[in-house]
Formats: structure tokens, C-alpha cells, sequence
């Protein structure tokens, strides 16, 4: 056994559209530690979401292979935990009926622990809420305390905090951290923040569009808890930065050596 | 001057209304036209015989129930749209969720019935009658065809219209098959579904009606057939207020259940 959980090894998925073939990746190589946070980042439509969805086995219409645990992904399962990129509650359950989900409020265990993710994500008051009386953000927290609950070897996460506002996002990311370094979770987090992504990552994985490849990966040697304001995590930050700019204006770039 | 004038009197006009509790505004209209209706016919304006007043119908109605006749053709009419309406909507629920949940049984059984479905109903009338007779099971068969279309047809299209990105939060949680049709498919497709029952059930009283004035001796269709051949308006009256009231009882049960059990949803209200 190797001592990567996660192995993708030259991934490409091409979309059949009524316009053409949409190749949304192409030649994606990554290994994942057990335990590793990892955290991906790069322009919209650049394939995160599609990478995501492959490795939760929901997509599996794709070439090359994928392995969890030395065994190829055959489709979703219970280790494989998923927050999207929106909340995607059931309208017609109330917030506590959602994280539970499958399982059944009755047992004492289950409503413990819904009752402690409740509070995790601060929404204490809201047990007996429906979803249309929630907003963006606190429907996420619920999507999020829901993934959580299920405690999964490995989490994928869309953008998870997009649309909380700074203070909850803040403390989401300590949360995050926290169940992180509990449970040794091995994280695959997609974001469009830079502070974020350099925050969270061991490892930031910087991809690029059209078609959608890995354009570099950006180790963070810093040791957790990271401030922010520290002078590392700006330089790092910077590092990052760059790599990013590179992704975002190619042409520009080339053209420079001239 | 001519403004002030409207103005003064469109609050005089709610100064007037608000004497009435406004659970009652309903009511003014039905009871103004009824009151006119009573007038003319008690003046000689209109022929009593083509159209006899309200006091008229209440006293026939009085007098029907308690001589027992209106219960005997009411439980007869009620037992034979239910049964229909049951045996209907359940097949249509039934056949609904089998061609929305498989594809299989969607190619296989979803064309005939939809062809069967263009065929107008009631000019099946006629081959009913052939085959069956004009006995309780012939009856109960048509209403039953009638009811179980738009169960059927609503079935279908609320299962196909589950939320696809909802499915997928389903299998990341791997519900098994039966926790998959219990918590996502039948309440997504809730909605429909009670739509369906509530057509089907307004679909049962209108096949009801014409299966009793083809040929019966029980029932209120029969009863109102009855009354035309001796002329007897107000009895036909009576017949009508029923169907009226029964229809609107049950529209207003399947209201309520729906209020009841969708309440999640967000709607426009108006
Ligand atoms: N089901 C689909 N059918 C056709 N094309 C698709 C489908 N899903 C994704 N694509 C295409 O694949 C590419 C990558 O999409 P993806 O959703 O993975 O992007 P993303 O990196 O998650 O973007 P964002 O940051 O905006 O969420 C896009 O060009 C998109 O048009
Ligand atoms: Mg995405």
C-alpha cells in the first residue's frame, strides 16, 4: 500500500454538448497524502467542480484512472463526504430533518450529535426552520453541518464558504481546521480566495482553463495555527499570486520573453 | 367638487361594509341575487314553474330530506363516485410511478395509455353500456377510467421532475433504494401528485352525473332525470345545490391537505 490515499492519474473528461466537445480537463496527475489538506484554486470554468465530482464518484464518465485506497472509485460512498457549491437542502425538511438526512432524529446518539453540529455551524434557534426561511448563508452552514456530521475519510469541498460573509467564513475555516486536525480528514477543498486557499492548503493546487489542467502546485511550509499577518504568509501569498497571475494572462507572459 | 363628492361617498360605502364582518363578503353577492330572485318570482315577474324561488327549493329540500328519499339517492351517488374515484386514482398512482420510476415500463406502457388518454371519455359511453350493462359495476368502471387520468398523468410528470441536483446529494448520502423513493421522489413529487387528485376527484363527479342519467333507478343524477319528466324544477334544483356542495366539499379537503402538507413550499401568493 502506498502512502497516498488519493491517486488521479491522467484525467481527462470531455463533455458531449449540443455545440461540441468541451474538454473540461486534461492530463490531471495528483497524490494525495492521508490527511492532507489540499486546496484548489484557479478561474472559473477551469474544471474544479468536474474534478470534485469524479473523485466523489458521481461522475464517472472520464479517461484515465482515480484511486481511493488502491481501489478505483466505482461511484459515491459513505467515506467520500461532498459539500457543493450551493446548499442543496430538502425544501420540504426542517434544518435539523436535513443534517440528519438518512439517518433517524429518534436514536439519542444521532440527535446529540445533530444538536453539537448545530451549534458548530451557529445556528442555534434554527433546529425547526425550513430552508425558505433561511438565507444564503445560513442554508450553506446547514449543507456544511450536514457533510460534517457524517465525519468522511475524505471531504470534498465546492467553494464552501462563498457565500458567508467574513466573520462566519473566519470562523468556519477555524472549524475546518479543528475537525481537520481531530480526524486527520484528508481534505480536497476547492476555493476562489487566495487568502483562503493559502490559509488552509498544505499543498495549493493552481489550475488552469481551456482546456482544464493543473498549472502548478504551491507547497505552504507553515505550521498551523498560520496568522495571516505574519510576514511568511504574505510572502507565500505573493508566491501564489504570481503563479495565479501567470494562469490568468498566458499570452502576456510568453510575450514577455521577447 | 364633483371629486370631493365620490370621495365622500366611497368611504360612506366602507363606513357600510365594515358593519359586516369580513369573513360575510363573500356571501353579499349569492344573498343580494338570491334575495332579487325570491322578489321576482314572488311578484309573477318569472314563471314559477321554469324557475321557482328559493324559498321554494329550501322548503323541497326540507321536505325530501325528511322524508328520507334525498339520503337514499345520496348515499348511493356517494358510494359509487368514491369507489370510482378510489379504484381510479390508486391504478393511476400506481401505473404513474411504475413508468416515471423505470424507463422500462415507460416505454413499454406509457404510448397506449397515452393514446388511450386522447380518446374523449364519455363516447365510451356507449361500449360500456354494450359490455356491461348499465349496472353498479359498469358505472364504477367508467368513473374509475375518468379518475385515473390525471392521477396518473400528474404522477409521472412529478416524479420526472425531481430535482436532479438533489438526487446527487442523495447518493453522496447513499440512500438505499427504498429511503430514495420515501424521502426524495414521493415528496418532490407531492405537489403533482395532489394536483392530480384534486382534477380527478372534479373528473369523478362530472362522470358520476352522466352514468346516473343514462339510465339508473338510484342515485341523484337519477333523481334530477326523475324530476325533469315530471317537470318538477325545484327537485332538479335540489339535485344541483348537492352536486354543487359535495364538489366543493371535496375540492376543499384536498385544499386543505395540500395546505397542510406543502407548506414548505414558497410560493407566490397573490
Ligand atoms: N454537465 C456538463 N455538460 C457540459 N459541459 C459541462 C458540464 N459540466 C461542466 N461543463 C464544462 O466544463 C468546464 C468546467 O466546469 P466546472 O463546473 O468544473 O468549472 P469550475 O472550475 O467549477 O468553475 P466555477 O469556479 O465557476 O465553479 C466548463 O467549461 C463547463 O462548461
Ligand atoms: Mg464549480
Amino acid at each position: 500500500m502506498s502512502a497516498d490515499t488519493l491517486i488521479i492519474e491522467q484525467v481527462n473528461r470531455v463533455f458531449q454538448t449540443p455545440a461540441g466537445k468541451v474538454t473540461a480537463l486534461k492530463g490531471i496527475d495528483l497524490r494525495v497524502r492521508k490527511g492532507e489538506f489540499i486546496t484548489l484554486i484557479g478561474p472559473s470554468g477551469c474544471g474544479k467542480s468536474t474534478l470534485l465530482k469524479i473523485v466523489a464518484g458521481l461522475d464517472t464518465s472520464y479517461e484515465g484512472s482515480v484511486l481511493l485506497n488502491d481501489k478505483p472509485i466505482s461511484g459515491p460512498s459513505i467515506e467520500k463526504g461532498f459539500i457543493f457549491q450551493e446548499p442543496r437542502l430538502f425544501p420540504w425538511l426542517t434544518v435539523e430533518k436535513n443534517i440528519a438526512g438518512n439517518l433517524s432524529l429518534k436514536h439519542k446518539d444521532v440527535r446529540k450529535k445533530v444538536e453539537e453540529y448545530i451549534a458548530l455551524v451557529r445556528l442555534e434557534g434554527f433546529e425547526k426552520a425550513y430552508p425558505r426561511e433561511l438565507s444564503g448563508g445560513m442554508a450553506q452552514r446547514v449543507a456544511i453541518a450536514r457533510a460534517l456530521l457524517r465525519n468522511p475519510d475524505v471531504l470534498l469541498l465546492d467553494e464552501p464558504f462563498g457565500a458567508l460573509d467574513a466573520f462566519t467564513r473566519s470562523h468556519m475555516q477555524e472549524v475546518l481546521l479543528d475537525i481537520w486536525q481531530n480526524n486527520r480528514t484528508t481534505m480536497l477543498f476547492v476555493t476562489h480566495d487566495l487568502d483562503e486557499a493559502v490559509f488552509l492548503g498544505e499543498r495549493v493546487v493552481i489550475m488552469n482553463p481551456r482546456p482544464g489542467h493543473i498549472r502548478s502546485i504551491q507547497p505552504i511550509d507553515l505550521p498551523f495555527p498560520r496568522k495571516r499577518t505574519s510576514s511568511s504568509f504574505q510572502e507565500l501569498r505573493t508566491k501564489v499570486l504570481r503563479e495565479f497571475e501567470k494562469v490568468e494572462e498566458p499570452e502576456f507572459d510568453t510575450g514577455a520573453g521577447i | 367638487m364633483k371629486n370631493q363628492q365620490t370621495a365622500i361617498r366611497r368611504t360612506a360605502e366602507q363606513g357600510w361594509l365594515s358593519f359586516i364582518p369580513w369573513s360575510l363578503h363573500a356571501w353579499l353577492v349569492p344573498v343580494a341575487i338570491a334575495a332579487l330572485w325570491q322578489m321576482a318570482g314572488g311578484l309573477g315577474w318569472i314563471s314559477q314553474a321554469l324557475l321557482p324561488t328559493p324559498l321554494m327549493i329550501a322548503k323541497q329540500f326540507v321536505h325530501l330530506g325528511v322524508s328520507g328519499e334525498l339520503w337514499g339517492h345520496f348515499e348511493v351517488s356517494i358510494l359509487r363516485a368514491f369507489s370510482g374515484f378510489i379504484l381510479g386514482s390508486l391504478t393511476g398512482l400506481a401505473l404513474g410511478m411504475s413508468t416515471g420510476l423505470g424507463s422500462m415500463a415507460e416505454r413499454t406502457l406509457d404510448p397506449s395509455i397515452q393514446m388511450l388518454r386522447t380518446v374523449p371519455l364519455l363516447s365510451l359511453i356507449p361500449l360500456f353500456i354494450l359490455w356491461f350493462g348499465i349496472g353498479e359495476f359498469s358505472k364504477i368502471l367508467m368513473i374509475s377510467l375518468g379518475a385515473f387520468f390525471p392521477v396518473y398523468v400528474n404522477t409521472f410528470l412529478g416524479i420526472r421532475s425531481v430535482d436532479a441536483k438533489l438526487y446527487e446529494v442523495s447518493r453522496i448520502f447513499q440512500y438505499s433504494k427504498l429511503q430514495l423513493l420515501t424521502r426524495l421522489i414521493l415528496p418532490s413529487a407531492l405537489p403533482n401528485i395532489l394536483l392530480g387528485i384534486r382534477l380527478s376527484l372534479g373528473v369523478s363527479w362530472l362522470v358520476l352525473v352522466v352514468a346516473e342519467m343514462m339510465g339508473t333507478s338510484a342515485g341523484i343524477g337519477y333523481m334530477i332525470q326523475d324530476a325533469r319528466a315530471y317537470s318538477q324544477t325545484d327537485i332538479v334544483f335540489v339535485g344541483i345545490i348537492i352536486f354543487a356542495m359535495i364538489g366543493k366539499l371535496s375540492d376543499s379537503s384536498v385544499r386543505l391537505l395540500e395546505t397542510r402538507l406543502l407548506s414548505w413550499r414558497e410560493t407566490y401568493k397573490g
